[in-house]
Protein backbone atom coordinates (compact mmCIF):
# COMPACT_ATOMS: atom_id res chain seq x y z
CA UNK A 1 0.00 0.00 0.00
CA UNK A 2 2.83 2.36 0.88
CA UNK A 3 4.50 1.63 -2.44
CA UNK A 4 1.32 2.55 -4.29
CA UNK A 5 0.97 5.76 -2.30
CA UNK A 6 4.53 6.71 -3.21
CA UNK A 7 4.11 6.04 -6.93
CA UNK A 8 0.88 8.03 -7.13
CA UNK A 9 2.42 10.81 -5.03
CA UNK A 10 5.35 11.08 -7.43
CA UNK A 11 3.08 11.23 -10.46
CA UNK A 12 0.76 13.81 -8.90
CA UNK A 13 3.57 15.96 -7.46
CA UNK A 14 4.69 17.54 -10.72
CA UNK A 15 1.17 18.58 -11.72
CA UNK A 16 0.48 19.81 -8.17
CA UNK A 17 3.54 22.09 -8.22
CA UNK A 18 2.48 23.55 -11.56
CA UNK A 19 -1.08 24.14 -10.37
CA UNK A 20 0.22 25.71 -7.14
CA UNK A 21 2.39 28.21 -9.02
CA UNK A 22 -0.28 29.04 -11.59
CA UNK A 23 -2.94 29.50 -8.91
CA UNK A 24 -0.66 31.93 -7.09
CA UNK A 25 0.36 33.74 -10.28
CA UNK A 26 -3.26 34.65 -11.02
CA UNK A 27 -3.73 36.38 -7.67
CA UNK A 28 -6.02 39.38 -7.93
CA UNK A 29 -7.50 38.51 -11.32
CA UNK A 30 -11.28 38.40 -11.16
CA UNK A 31 -12.90 34.98 -11.52
CA UNK A 32 -9.70 32.97 -11.30
CA UNK A 33 -11.01 30.13 -9.12
CA UNK A 34 -13.58 29.23 -11.76
CA UNK A 35 -10.80 28.93 -14.33
CA UNK A 36 -8.49 26.96 -12.05
CA UNK A 37 -11.24 24.49 -11.17
CA UNK A 38 -12.21 24.32 -14.83
CA UNK A 39 -8.61 23.47 -15.75
CA UNK A 40 -8.47 20.77 -13.10
CA UNK A 41 -11.77 19.26 -14.24
CA UNK A 42 -10.73 19.28 -17.90
CA UNK A 43 -7.39 17.74 -16.93
CA UNK A 44 -9.02 14.92 -14.98
CA UNK A 45 -11.45 14.12 -17.79
CA UNK A 46 -8.53 14.37 -20.22
CA UNK A 47 -6.51 11.91 -18.10
CA UNK A 48 -9.22 9.30 -18.43
CA UNK A 49 -9.51 9.88 -22.18
CA UNK A 50 -5.74 9.73 -22.72
CA UNK A 51 -5.37 6.66 -20.52
CA UNK A 52 -8.19 4.99 -22.47
CA UNK A 53 -6.52 5.89 -25.75
CA UNK A 54 -2.99 5.07 -24.59
CA UNK A 55 -2.69 2.16 -26.95
CA UNK A 56 -3.88 4.16 -29.95
CA UNK A 57 -1.54 7.07 -29.09
CA UNK A 58 1.42 4.69 -28.71
CA UNK A 59 0.90 3.34 -32.21
CA UNK A 60 0.95 6.76 -33.89
CA UNK A 61 4.04 8.02 -35.71
CA UNK A 62 5.69 4.60 -36.04
CA UNK A 63 5.40 3.89 -32.33
CA UNK A 64 6.65 7.31 -31.32
CA UNK A 65 3.16 8.75 -30.73
CA UNK A 66 3.54 8.89 -26.99
CA UNK A 67 6.79 10.85 -27.12
CA UNK A 68 5.44 13.30 -29.69
CA UNK A 69 2.21 13.64 -27.71
CA UNK A 70 4.12 14.46 -24.52
CA UNK A 71 6.42 16.86 -26.33
CA UNK A 72 3.45 18.65 -27.94
CA UNK A 73 1.63 18.92 -24.62
CA UNK A 74 4.73 20.39 -23.02
CA UNK A 75 5.22 22.70 -26.03
CA UNK A 76 1.67 24.03 -25.66
CA UNK A 77 2.24 24.67 -21.96
CA UNK A 78 5.52 26.50 -22.69
CA UNK A 79 3.78 28.82 -25.19
CA UNK A 80 0.95 29.53 -22.75
CA UNK A 81 3.30 30.24 -19.85
CA UNK A 82 5.41 32.50 -22.07
CA UNK A 83 2.31 34.41 -23.09
CA UNK A 84 1.21 34.76 -19.47
CA UNK A 85 4.57 36.10 -18.33
CA UNK A 86 4.75 38.63 -21.14
CA UNK A 87 1.19 39.70 -20.33
CA UNK A 88 2.18 40.00 -16.68
CA UNK A 89 5.08 42.30 -17.48
CA UNK A 90 2.48 44.69 -18.88
CA UNK A 91 -0.28 44.23 -16.28
CA UNK A 92 1.55 43.02 -13.16
CA UNK A 93 1.93 46.48 -11.69
CA UNK A 94 -1.78 47.27 -12.09
CA UNK A 95 -2.61 43.98 -10.41
CA UNK A 96 -0.25 44.65 -7.53
CA UNK A 97 -1.76 48.13 -7.13
CA UNK A 98 -5.32 46.80 -7.20
CA UNK A 99 -4.70 43.52 -5.41
CA UNK A 100 -7.28 44.32 -2.76
CA UNK A 101 -9.87 45.35 -5.32
CA UNK A 102 -11.05 43.25 -8.20
CA UNK A 103 -8.53 42.94 -11.04
CA UNK A 104 -8.64 46.01 -13.27
CA UNK A 105 -9.09 44.92 -16.85
CA UNK A 106 -11.53 42.04 -16.65
CA UNK A 107 -11.52 41.25 -20.36
CA UNK A 108 -7.74 41.04 -20.52
CA UNK A 109 -7.77 39.11 -17.24
CA UNK A 110 -10.11 36.49 -18.67
CA UNK A 111 -7.67 35.96 -21.51
CA UNK A 112 -4.68 35.15 -19.34
CA UNK A 113 -6.93 33.00 -17.17
CA UNK A 114 -7.98 30.90 -20.16
CA UNK A 115 -4.34 30.56 -21.15
CA UNK A 116 -3.50 29.27 -17.68
CA UNK A 117 -6.57 27.03 -17.69
CA UNK A 118 -4.93 25.25 -20.60
CA UNK A 119 -1.63 24.96 -18.68
CA UNK A 120 -3.39 23.40 -15.68
CA UNK A 121 -5.44 21.08 -17.88
CA UNK A 122 -2.43 19.74 -19.80
CA UNK A 123 -0.30 19.38 -16.67
CA UNK A 124 -3.01 17.35 -14.94
CA UNK A 125 -3.74 15.39 -18.11
CA UNK A 126 -0.11 14.35 -18.62
CA UNK A 127 0.61 13.17 -15.09
CA UNK A 128 -2.97 12.08 -14.44
CA UNK A 129 -3.14 9.71 -17.40
CA UNK A 130 -0.07 7.85 -16.08
CA UNK A 131 -1.66 7.60 -12.66
CA UNK A 132 -4.89 6.28 -14.17
CA UNK A 133 -2.98 3.62 -16.15
CA UNK A 134 -1.09 2.56 -13.05
CA UNK A 135 -4.23 2.24 -10.94
CA UNK A 136 -5.98 0.47 -13.81
CA UNK A 137 -3.17 -2.08 -13.81
CA UNK A 138 -3.53 -2.52 -10.05
CA UNK A 139 -7.29 -3.01 -10.33
CA UNK A 140 -6.86 -5.42 -13.24
CA UNK A 141 -4.32 -7.60 -11.46
CA UNK A 142 -7.18 -8.84 -9.23
CA UNK A 143 -4.66 -8.98 -6.43
CA UNK A 144 -6.14 -9.58 -2.97
CA UNK A 145 -4.31 -6.46 -1.89
CA UNK A 146 -5.88 -4.40 -4.68
CA UNK A 147 -8.20 -2.61 -2.28
CA UNK A 148 -5.35 -1.62 0.03
CA UNK A 149 -3.42 -0.42 -3.00
CA UNK A 150 -6.33 1.75 -4.11
CA UNK A 151 -6.39 3.27 -0.63
CA UNK A 152 -2.67 3.88 -1.04
CA UNK A 153 -3.38 5.59 -4.33
CA UNK A 154 -5.87 7.90 -2.65
CA UNK A 155 -3.32 8.71 0.06
CA UNK A 156 -0.68 9.47 -2.56
CA UNK A 157 -3.10 11.74 -4.41
CA UNK A 158 -3.96 13.58 -1.20
CA UNK A 159 -0.25 13.99 -0.42
CA UNK A 160 0.49 15.45 -3.85
CA UNK A 161 -2.42 17.87 -3.63
CA UNK A 162 -1.25 18.91 -0.13
CA UNK A 163 2.22 19.80 -1.45
CA UNK A 164 0.71 21.89 -4.26
CA UNK A 165 -1.50 23.64 -1.73
CA UNK A 166 1.46 24.33 0.59
CA UNK A 167 3.42 25.86 -2.29
CA UNK A 168 0.40 28.01 -3.18
CA UNK A 169 -0.16 29.14 0.42
CA UNK A 170 3.55 29.77 0.89
CA UNK A 171 3.76 31.93 -2.23
CA UNK A 172 0.79 34.01 -1.06
CA UNK A 173 2.81 35.07 1.99
CA UNK A 174 5.29 36.90 -0.21
CA UNK A 175 4.67 40.66 0.20
CA UNK A 176 2.65 42.07 -2.68
CA UNK A 177 5.50 44.35 -3.78
CA UNK A 178 7.66 41.37 -4.77
CA UNK A 179 4.85 38.92 -5.31
CA UNK A 180 4.43 39.12 -9.09
CA UNK A 181 8.18 39.33 -9.64
CA UNK A 182 8.48 36.08 -7.67
CA UNK A 183 5.68 34.26 -9.48
CA UNK A 184 6.91 35.49 -12.87
CA UNK A 185 10.34 34.11 -12.04
CA UNK A 186 8.84 30.74 -11.07
CA UNK A 187 6.71 30.66 -14.23
CA UNK A 188 9.81 31.48 -16.29
CA UNK A 189 11.73 28.55 -14.75
CA UNK A 190 8.68 26.32 -15.18
CA UNK A 191 8.44 27.14 -18.89
CA UNK A 192 12.16 26.65 -19.52
CA UNK A 193 12.08 23.37 -17.58
CA UNK A 194 9.13 22.12 -19.60
CA UNK A 195 10.96 23.00 -22.81
CA UNK A 196 13.91 20.93 -21.65
CA UNK A 197 11.59 17.99 -20.86
CA UNK A 198 10.01 18.34 -24.30
CA UNK A 199 13.52 18.11 -25.76
CA UNK A 200 14.09 14.90 -23.80
CA UNK A 201 10.97 13.34 -25.33
CA UNK A 202 12.02 14.44 -28.82
CA UNK A 203 15.44 12.86 -28.27
CA UNK A 204 13.74 9.69 -27.00
CA UNK A 205 11.63 9.66 -30.16
CA UNK A 206 14.80 10.04 -32.22
CA UNK A 207 13.50 13.28 -33.73
CA UNK A 208 16.31 15.38 -32.30
CA UNK A 209 19.96 14.48 -31.68
CA UNK A 210 21.07 14.65 -28.05
CA UNK A 211 24.15 16.86 -28.75
CA UNK A 212 26.42 15.16 -26.23
CA UNK A 213 24.83 13.33 -23.34
CA UNK A 214 25.25 13.71 -20.48
CA UNK A 215 26.87 17.14 -20.44
CA UNK A 216 27.30 16.78 -16.68
CA UNK A 217 26.27 14.32 -14.01
CA UNK A 218 24.95 15.60 -10.68
CA UNK A 219 23.14 12.39 -9.72
CA UNK A 220 25.53 11.94 -6.80
CA UNK A 221 24.37 15.31 -5.50
CA UNK A 222 20.63 15.19 -6.30
CA UNK A 223 19.40 12.06 -8.07
CA UNK A 224 16.30 12.38 -10.25
CA UNK A 225 14.73 9.47 -8.38
CA UNK A 226 15.05 11.28 -5.02
CA UNK A 227 12.26 13.46 -3.63
CA UNK A 228 14.37 16.62 -3.99
CA UNK A 229 15.11 15.60 -7.58
CA UNK A 230 11.41 15.13 -8.30
CA UNK A 231 10.52 18.52 -6.85
CA UNK A 232 13.29 20.26 -8.80
CA UNK A 233 12.18 18.41 -11.92
CA UNK A 234 8.65 19.67 -11.43
CA UNK A 235 9.77 23.24 -10.78
CA UNK A 236 12.45 23.66 -13.44
CA UNK A 237 12.86 20.42 -15.39
CA UNK A 238 15.88 19.35 -13.33
CA UNK A 239 17.80 16.50 -14.91
CA UNK A 240 20.89 15.12 -13.19
CA UNK A 241 22.34 14.02 -16.53
CA UNK A 242 21.11 16.52 -19.11
CA UNK A 243 21.72 16.20 -22.84
CA UNK A 244 23.14 19.20 -24.69
CA UNK A 245 19.86 19.60 -26.55
CA UNK A 246 17.93 19.87 -23.28
CA UNK A 247 20.24 22.61 -22.03
CA UNK A 248 19.89 24.43 -25.36
CA UNK A 249 16.06 24.29 -25.14
CA UNK A 250 16.14 25.48 -21.52
CA UNK A 251 18.41 28.44 -22.22
CA UNK A 252 16.74 29.50 -25.47
CA UNK A 253 13.24 29.48 -23.98
CA UNK A 254 14.42 31.23 -20.82
CA UNK A 255 16.14 34.00 -22.76
CA UNK A 256 13.36 34.34 -25.34
CA UNK A 257 10.63 34.78 -22.72
CA UNK A 258 12.79 37.16 -20.72
CA UNK A 259 13.45 39.33 -23.76
CA UNK A 260 9.73 39.24 -24.54
CA UNK A 261 8.94 40.40 -21.00
CA UNK A 262 11.45 43.26 -21.11
CA UNK A 263 10.29 44.33 -24.56
CA UNK A 264 6.57 44.25 -23.72
CA UNK A 265 7.19 45.97 -20.39
CA UNK A 266 9.11 48.77 -22.07
CA UNK A 267 6.55 49.24 -24.84
CA UNK A 268 3.74 49.38 -22.34
CA UNK A 269 5.28 51.99 -20.04
CA UNK A 270 5.12 55.12 -22.26
CA UNK A 271 1.64 54.26 -23.56
CA UNK A 272 0.29 53.53 -20.07
CA UNK A 273 -1.82 56.66 -20.24
CA UNK A 274 -4.92 54.46 -20.52
CA UNK A 275 -4.47 53.54 -16.88
CA UNK A 276 -4.50 56.32 -14.29
CA UNK A 277 -1.31 57.47 -12.62
CA UNK A 278 -1.35 54.59 -10.14
CA UNK A 279 1.56 53.08 -12.05
CA UNK A 280 4.70 54.94 -11.09
CA UNK A 281 7.96 54.23 -12.80
CA UNK B 1 -4.85 49.08 -24.34
CA UNK B 2 -5.79 48.35 -27.98
CA UNK B 3 -2.16 48.16 -29.06
CA UNK B 4 -1.40 45.87 -26.12
CA UNK B 5 -4.02 43.40 -27.20
CA UNK B 6 -2.69 43.40 -30.76
CA UNK B 7 0.81 42.98 -29.45
CA UNK B 8 -0.27 40.03 -27.33
CA UNK B 9 -1.97 38.42 -30.29
CA UNK B 10 1.07 38.83 -32.53
CA UNK B 11 3.33 37.38 -29.86
CA UNK B 12 1.07 34.41 -29.29
CA UNK B 13 0.99 33.61 -33.01
CA UNK B 14 4.75 33.89 -33.30
CA UNK B 15 5.33 31.59 -30.33
CA UNK B 16 2.82 29.05 -31.63
CA UNK B 17 4.45 29.06 -35.06
CA UNK B 18 7.89 28.48 -33.55
CA UNK B 19 6.61 25.48 -31.61
CA UNK B 20 4.99 23.97 -34.67
CA UNK B 21 8.19 24.30 -36.67
CA UNK B 22 10.15 22.66 -33.86
CA UNK B 23 7.70 19.76 -33.67
CA UNK B 24 7.34 19.15 -37.39
CA UNK B 25 11.01 18.32 -37.89
CA UNK B 26 10.81 14.82 -39.26
CA UNK B 27 12.30 11.74 -37.62
CA UNK B 28 15.82 10.82 -38.70
CA UNK B 29 16.39 7.66 -40.71
CA UNK B 30 16.47 4.71 -38.33
CA UNK B 31 19.45 2.42 -38.71
CA UNK B 32 20.18 1.46 -35.13
CA UNK B 33 21.00 -2.00 -33.82
CA UNK B 34 17.96 -3.60 -32.18
CA UNK B 35 17.64 -5.41 -28.87
CA UNK B 36 14.58 -7.30 -27.70
CA UNK B 37 13.27 -7.32 -24.15
CA UNK B 38 10.07 -8.88 -22.85
CA UNK B 39 7.98 -8.05 -19.82
CA UNK B 40 6.29 -11.11 -18.38
CA UNK B 41 4.89 -11.58 -14.89
CA UNK B 42 6.08 -8.02 -14.10
CA UNK B 43 9.68 -9.00 -14.81
CA UNK B 44 12.09 -8.14 -17.60
CA UNK B 45 13.54 -10.96 -19.69
CA UNK B 46 16.43 -10.63 -20.16
CA UNK B 47 17.06 -8.28 -17.28
CA UNK B 48 20.59 -7.57 -18.48
CA UNK B 49 21.00 -6.14 -21.96
CA UNK B 50 24.44 -5.63 -23.45
CA UNK B 51 24.67 -2.88 -26.06
CA UNK B 52 27.55 -1.23 -27.88
CA UNK B 53 28.80 2.00 -26.28
CA UNK B 54 28.91 5.24 -28.26
CA UNK B 55 26.03 4.28 -30.53
CA UNK B 56 22.32 4.96 -30.56
CA UNK B 57 20.45 1.67 -30.10
CA UNK B 58 16.85 0.59 -30.31
CA UNK B 59 15.16 -1.42 -27.56
CA UNK B 60 12.06 -3.31 -28.62
CA UNK B 61 10.13 -3.93 -25.43
CA UNK B 62 7.24 -6.37 -25.60
CA UNK B 63 4.79 -6.27 -22.73
CA UNK B 64 3.27 -9.75 -22.57
CA UNK B 65 1.30 -8.93 -19.43
CA UNK B 66 -2.30 -7.73 -19.60
CA UNK B 67 -1.48 -4.71 -17.43
CA UNK B 68 0.27 -1.55 -18.63
CA UNK B 69 3.85 -0.90 -17.55
CA UNK B 70 5.98 2.23 -17.55
CA UNK B 71 9.53 1.66 -18.71
CA UNK B 72 11.50 4.23 -16.78
CA UNK B 73 15.13 5.10 -16.33
CA UNK B 74 16.54 8.43 -15.25
CA UNK B 75 20.00 7.18 -16.25
CA UNK B 76 18.88 6.19 -19.75
CA UNK B 77 16.58 9.26 -19.92
CA UNK B 78 13.59 7.15 -20.86
CA UNK B 79 10.00 7.33 -19.71
CA UNK B 80 7.48 5.37 -21.71
CA UNK B 81 4.18 3.71 -20.96
CA UNK B 82 3.73 0.34 -22.64
CA UNK B 83 0.09 -0.78 -22.70
CA UNK B 84 -0.70 -4.42 -21.92
CA UNK B 85 -0.11 -6.94 -24.71
CA UNK B 86 1.83 -4.55 -26.91
CA UNK B 87 5.27 -3.68 -28.19
CA UNK B 88 7.14 -0.41 -27.84
CA UNK B 89 10.26 0.96 -29.45
CA UNK B 90 12.63 2.92 -27.27
CA UNK B 91 15.71 4.75 -28.52
CA UNK B 92 18.59 5.05 -26.08
CA UNK B 93 22.06 6.49 -26.23
CA UNK B 94 24.64 6.98 -27.54
CA UNK B 95 25.83 5.72 -24.14
CA UNK B 96 29.24 5.89 -22.53
CA UNK B 97 30.54 2.52 -21.34
CA UNK B 98 28.87 1.64 -18.06
CA UNK B 99 25.75 0.26 -16.41
CA UNK B 100 22.35 1.90 -16.66
CA UNK B 101 19.50 0.72 -14.47
CA UNK B 102 15.89 0.71 -15.56
CA UNK B 103 12.63 -0.27 -13.87
CA UNK B 104 9.03 -0.93 -14.67
CA UNK B 105 7.65 1.89 -12.57
CA UNK B 106 4.27 0.30 -12.01
CA UNK B 107 5.87 -2.83 -10.54
CA UNK B 108 9.14 -1.52 -9.21
CA UNK B 109 9.73 -4.40 -6.78
CA UNK B 110 9.98 -7.07 -9.45
CA UNK B 111 10.51 -5.28 -12.74
CA UNK B 112 14.19 -4.30 -12.72
CA UNK B 113 16.92 -4.50 -15.27
CA UNK B 114 20.17 -3.04 -16.44
CA UNK B 115 21.59 -1.94 -19.77
CA UNK B 116 25.32 -2.57 -20.02
CA UNK B 117 27.13 -0.44 -22.59
CA UNK B 118 30.50 -1.84 -23.69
Amino acid sequence: MFGTALIVFREVLEAALIVGIVAAATRGIAGRSRFILGGLALGIVGSLVVAGGAEAISKLAQGMGQELFNASILGIAVVMLAWHNIWMSVHGRELAANAKKVGGDIRAGAKTLSVLLVVIAVAVLREGSETVLFLYGVALSGDSSARAMMAGGAAGLAGGVAVGWLLFAGLLRIPIRWFFAATSFLVLLLAAGMASQAARFLIQANVLPSLASPVWDTSELVANSSMAGKVLQGLMGYDATPAGMQIAFFVIVLVAIWIGMLWAGRRATPGASATPATTTT
Amino acid sequence: MESNIELERALMLRLAAATLVALSLGAFAANEPEFNVAIEGHKFAPDRIEVPAGKKVKLIVENKDATPEEFESAQLKVEKVIPGKSKATIFVGPLKAGEYKFVGEYNEKTAKGVVVAK
